[in-house]
Formats: C-alpha cells, sequence, structure tokens
C-alpha cells in the first residue's frame, strides 16, 4: 500500500544548523496495517509523516502510495488519497466555518470543486447521522462554527473529516498530545474504532508507549530517522513498556536510557 | 438645497465606490490578503471603459471588458504572489506600480473625457425624467444588488467553500486535497474585476477617466468596510455582511460630503480618509476594552461585597 524507499530529508541544508533528520529510511505498509509509531524528540517522526503527506519535499528517495509514485507530486494532490488529523487541534478544521461546511469540504477530498452548491440538502441529513456516531452531542450544532468547540471536539470532528471520503491512507501526528488524558482516551478510541471499522491504512505518531503498545497491528521505533525496531502480530501484542525501553537501550547501543529519552 | 444636493450625490458615489469595497472585501477579509494592487486596477477599470467607449464600443459592454482587465490584473498578483512565493502586500504593490505605466498606454494620455460620447448614465437619462443623481443611484443599485448577488453565491458553491477556508486555515485546505495556490489566485482575480467594474461604472458616471483616479482607493475600500462593520457588527449575517459593505462605503462619502460642505480643502482629503479608517479600526478596540473593564468592575465588585 505504501512504501518508502530510502528516503532521506535535512533540514537548513548549507548552515551551521544542516541536521539530517531523514536517513535512507525504508518502510513498508501493507493493506490495513495500523500502525504505531514511537521514538524520541527529533527521531524523525513527524517529519516522516510530513515527507508522506508532501508537507514538505524530499531531498531523495521514492515514496509509492497504491501503485502511484508519489515522491514530487504537491500536498493537495497527494491529500486526494491521504486523509490527516494534526496536533494542533485547530490545524485541521476551518474555525470560522460551520461543522457542516467543514464536512462537506472534507466529504469532497479527490473530487474537482464545482460551482454546484457547497452543502446539499441529502448531504445535511447524512451528517446528522454520521456525526451522532461521535457521541458528543455534535448533531444539534452542525450550523455552528467549529472555532466554538473545544479542542477535542475539534480533533473528533477532524479524524471524522480525515475518514468521511475513505483515505488510502491515514495518517495521525500525535493528534491526541494536546488533549487532557480522559478526552485523549475518548478521541483514541474513536480512532480505533473508525480504523478497524472501516478497515484502513493508518500510521500513528505517539508519545504513549502504552498506546502504541495496545493500538493497532504493528509497532515502529524511531531513532535519529532509521527504524531501529519493527514488530507486528503476536510478538507486539506480548510487549510491555519496559520492552520497548529496553529495546530502545539495545538499539542505540547505550547502557543508560530512561524513559524520559524515549518520552522527551 | 445644496447640502441635499451633494448628499444625493454621495448616496451614489457610495453605491458605486461600494463595488470596489466589496472587491477588496474579498481579498481583505475572506482570504485574508491585503492586496495593494487595487489602486491600479481601479484606473484600469476605468481606462479601459473609457477607451473602449470612445471607440464606440457600448457602454454595457466597456464595463464588462474592463472587468476583465481587473481579472488578468488580479492575475498578475496572483501568480506574483503564489507562483514566485512573493508576500501579498509585495506582489500587490508591484502590480500597482506596473499597471500606473500600463494605465498610460491604455489611454494614450493622463484622462480621457467622455462628455461627447454616450454612457449607460447619459442613455439611461434618455429614457426616464429624473436627476443625474436619482440615475446615479438606480444603476448603482442594480448594479450593486447583481454583485451582492454574484458574490453570495459564488462564496456558497464548492469552490467558493475553499475560497473561504483558505482564508482561514490554509493547511485545512490543503489537507482536503484543495490547491491554495488556486483559490487565492481566483479570490485575487475576482477582487480585482470587481474593483476595475467599479473603477468602470465610476467613469462613465463622472464621465472622465483618470490615470490617477485610484489614488487611495485601497483606503476608501478599507473605510468602507470597517464603517460598516462597525456599524452593523462583525457577527452580522453574510447578506446583510455585503450589504453593510455598501452602506460603509455610502457612510463614507456622506462624511466626505459633509466636511466639504464645511469648508474643508480638497487637499486634505486623503488625510481625512485615512483619519476616518485610523478612527474606524481603532473605535472597536476601544469599545471592547471598555466593555471588559466595566464588566471586570462589575462582576469582582459583586464578588467583593459577598465576600463583605
Amino acid at each position: 500500500m505504501l512504501k518508502l524507499e530510502k528516503v532521506s530529508k535535512s533540514f537548513n541544508v548549507g548552515t551551521p544548523n544542516e541536521k539530517q533528520v531523514l536517513k535512507k529510511l525504508n518502510l513498508e505498509l501493507n493493506e490495513g496495517d495500523f500502525v504505531t509509531v514511537i521514538g524520541g524528540n527529533g527521531a524523525g517522526k513527524s517529519t516522516m509523516l510530513n515527507m508522506i503527506a508532501g508537507v514538505y519535499p524530499i531531498d531523495c528517495g521514492i515514496i509509492t502510495l497504491d501503485g502511484k509514485n508519489i515522491s514530487l507530486a504537491a500536498e493537495y494532490e497527494r491529500a486526494k488519497m491521504i486523509g490527516r488529523v494534526f496536533q494542533d487541534p485547530m490545524m485541521g478544521t476551518a474555525g470560522d466555518m460551520q461543522i457542516i461546511e467543514n464536512l462537506a469540504m472534507a466529504a469532497r477530498r479527490g473530487k474537482n470543486r464545482t460551482l454546484r452548491w457547497g452543502v446539499t440538502k441529502e448531504e445535511k441529513k447524512e451528517y446528522y447521522e454520521v456525526v451522532k456516531t461521535l457521541g458528543l452531542g455534535l448533531e444539534e450544532r452542525l450550523t455552528s462554527k467549529v472555532g466554538l468547540l473545544s479542542g477535542g471536539q475539534r480533533q473528533a470532528l477532524t479524524l471524522l473529516m480525515a475518514t468521511l471520503h475513505k483515505p488510502k491512507l491515514l495518517l495521525l501526528d500525535e493528534h491526541t498530545a494536546a488533549l487532557d488524558p480522559a478526552t485523549s482516551a475518548k478521541v483514541l478510541n474513536l480512532t480505533n474504532k473508525i480504523v478497524t471499522e472501516q478497515n484502513l491504512t493508518a500510521l500513528m505518531v505517539t508519545h504513549n508507549m502504552k498506546d502504541a503498545i495496545d493500538i493497532g497491528n504493528r509497532l515502529i521505533m524511531m531513532y535519529e530517522g532509521h527504524i531501529i525496531y519493527d514488530v507486528r502480530g503476536e510478538e507486539k501484542k506480548k510487549l510491555t513498556v519496559n520492552d520497548l525501553l529496553k529495546k530502545f537501550e539495545e538499539a542505540i547501543g547505550e547502557e543508560f536510557v530512561n524513559d524520559r529519552m524515549l518520552l522527551g | 438645497m445644496g447640502l441635499l444636493l451633494s448628499l444625493q450625490g454621495a448616496v451614489g458615489q457610495g453605491i458605486l465606490w461600494g463595488i470596489m469595497a466589496l472587491g477588496i472585501y474579498l481579498t481583505f477579509r475572506v482570504l485574508d490578503i491585503a492586496d495593494l494592487s487595487v489602486d491600479g486596477s481601479f484606473a484600469t477599470g476605468g481606462a479601459v471603459c473609457a477607451v473602449s467607449i470612445i471607440n464606440g464600443i457600448h457602454p454595457v459592454i466597456a464595463v464588462i471588458l474592463a472587468t476583465l482587465s481587473g481579472f488578468a490584473a488580479g492575475f498578475i498578483t496572483g501568480f506574483l504572489h503564489t507562483k514566485c512565493r512573493m508576500p501579498a502586500i509585495l506582489a500587490g504593490i508591484l502590480t500597482q506600480l506596473a499597471l500606473y505605466s500600463i494605465n498610460l498606454r491604455i489611454m494614450g494620455k493622463s484622462n480621457i473625457p467622455l462628455l461627447q460620447s454616450s454612457t449607460l448614465f447619459k442613455d439611461f437619462a434618455n429614457f426616464v425624467n429624473m436627476t443625474p443623481n436619482w440615475i446615479t443611484i438606480i444603476i448603482g443599485l442594480i448594479c450593486s444588488l447583481l454583485v451582492i448577488i454574484g458574490i453570495y453565491w459564488f462564496l456558497g458553491t464548492e469552490f467558493g467553500s475553499c475560497l473561504r477556508a483558505t482564508g482561514n486555515n490554509e493547511n485545512m485546505v490543503r489537507a482536503n486535497g484543495v490547491n491554495t495556490d488556486t483559490t487565492k489566485l481566483f479570490g485575487l482575480m475576482l477582487s480585482n474585476g470587481l474593483v476595475a467594474m467599479s473603477g468602470a461604472l465610476v467613469t462613465q458616471q463622472q464621465s472622465v477617466a483618470d490615470v490617477k483616479m485610484g489614488v487611495g482607493a485601497i483606503v476608501i475600500g478599507l473605510a468602507s468596510i470597517v464603517i460598516g462593520e462597525v456599524v452593523f457588527g462583525k457577527k452580522a449575517g453574510f447578506k446583510l455582511r455585503l450589504v453593510s459593505i455598501i452602506i460603509g462605503s455610502i457612510i463614507y462619502r456622506i462624511i466626505v460630503a459633509l466636511v466639504l460642505q464645511m469648508g474643508l480643502n480638497t487637499d486634505d482629503l486623503k488625510l481625512l480618509t485615512a483619519l476616518i479608517v485610523a478612527i474606524a479600526l481603532t473605535v472597536p478596540v476601544l469599545l471592547e476594552k471598555k466593555k471588559r473593564v466595566a464588566m471586570y468592575k462589575k462582576l469582582t465588585g459583586k464578588e467583593f461585597q459577598d465576600n463583605a
């Protein structure tokens, strides 16, 4: 489904601050893979997701999605196949526009924008039912501005928008990091439910090792622009947080590792 | 009697210039871009319109041609901003500067009088028995109504929704598969098209096109928008919001007419305009602060009494 071959990315090239964030990264995702990504700050997790989404161009390497080489495609072109939820709850929605307008825009991801009316009558009924599944009561507030919603509500809405038109790939970049623990758990449950029900292929970056173990069928650990650990299936289910810390220690060949280095 | 006449004239002028303010609204408020090419494209509209009429083209077609020339001007600004990655302000300034020369080239001289030629307003006067001021008001109302309906419809469409979202959260628009370069380019074209249309109407109404007619247009447009916001509030429904811009433009013209009646030197008009905008932008901030402090005193005062 998704294939990264020797993808590299450096920032601030030619300055003293030059940093190679991704180093010949290889990764292959099968259809239906729900992969959690962990690693310390600066490991390249978010950069990897941004490279896949096309936020910045890559320096070299090949990214293939659903058989198409998208290495040089623009962000908006890739977005036709990719759904995204961001760390910042403000980033995924248009705050000055209504909930229903946001949904209608998301439902047209991958389609040409015409001069037909932006929200049709049938859609209004359809979205009422869809939003109801969130269980947040937002279905009664479809014409409210999104800016009035809380961070958690906005993330739930963004998640819904990212999957309204089934994406080939769902990218979740620490999408629960800015939420309080209870809301975070809710949004995570919702994520799990949507990904499982729609059988989506997804990459989820998280700083919570327990979530990373509990959710999805595969886990990868990144360190300095490499994938240093890749585990799936039964083996993954048996993992504990201590196992992960040990793996991290092994991989980077240092004696002293504390969870701070991983949680950063 | 003189005052009444000048007020009537002010209303007509306000409506015609209001169409320009609607164009500026598309960039300044909807797209959140400060587009300074407006000063140039307003005169371009006037120039194209005047040259067309002089060459025997029907006044209505002349307005359409002027609008198209505004699209072209907006395209240049949009191209510089999106494809060449220039800051919008710089892109607008470059276009505005270039248009000054282009406008002179179009006209061949610095102004073209249309005293002998037919215009929308003169043609209309042949049919009805009304004063020129009333004719201006009626034609202005028809045009601005059409423009408001057009904008309302366009911004409600699929593409229009993306345009609105672009001014709100570009990131979200791209993440939903829409090229924000395209939405910005279109927004700038549409905006400058309306500005040029307004320039064409003003030219026909005053029977002269002048290369300097657009100087300060952007500020007059901003004045209209913020006066409308001060009067109607920012939270007004979208239709009312568009109408408020025309009304803002009328109020601006009335203020100008009144101070001119009171003996203000026309040389000081630009200063006055700048002051009006500065005041109109400052008033909401001060009111907000006053309200907040009053509320604080009220609530905290209660608190103290409760404790006592």
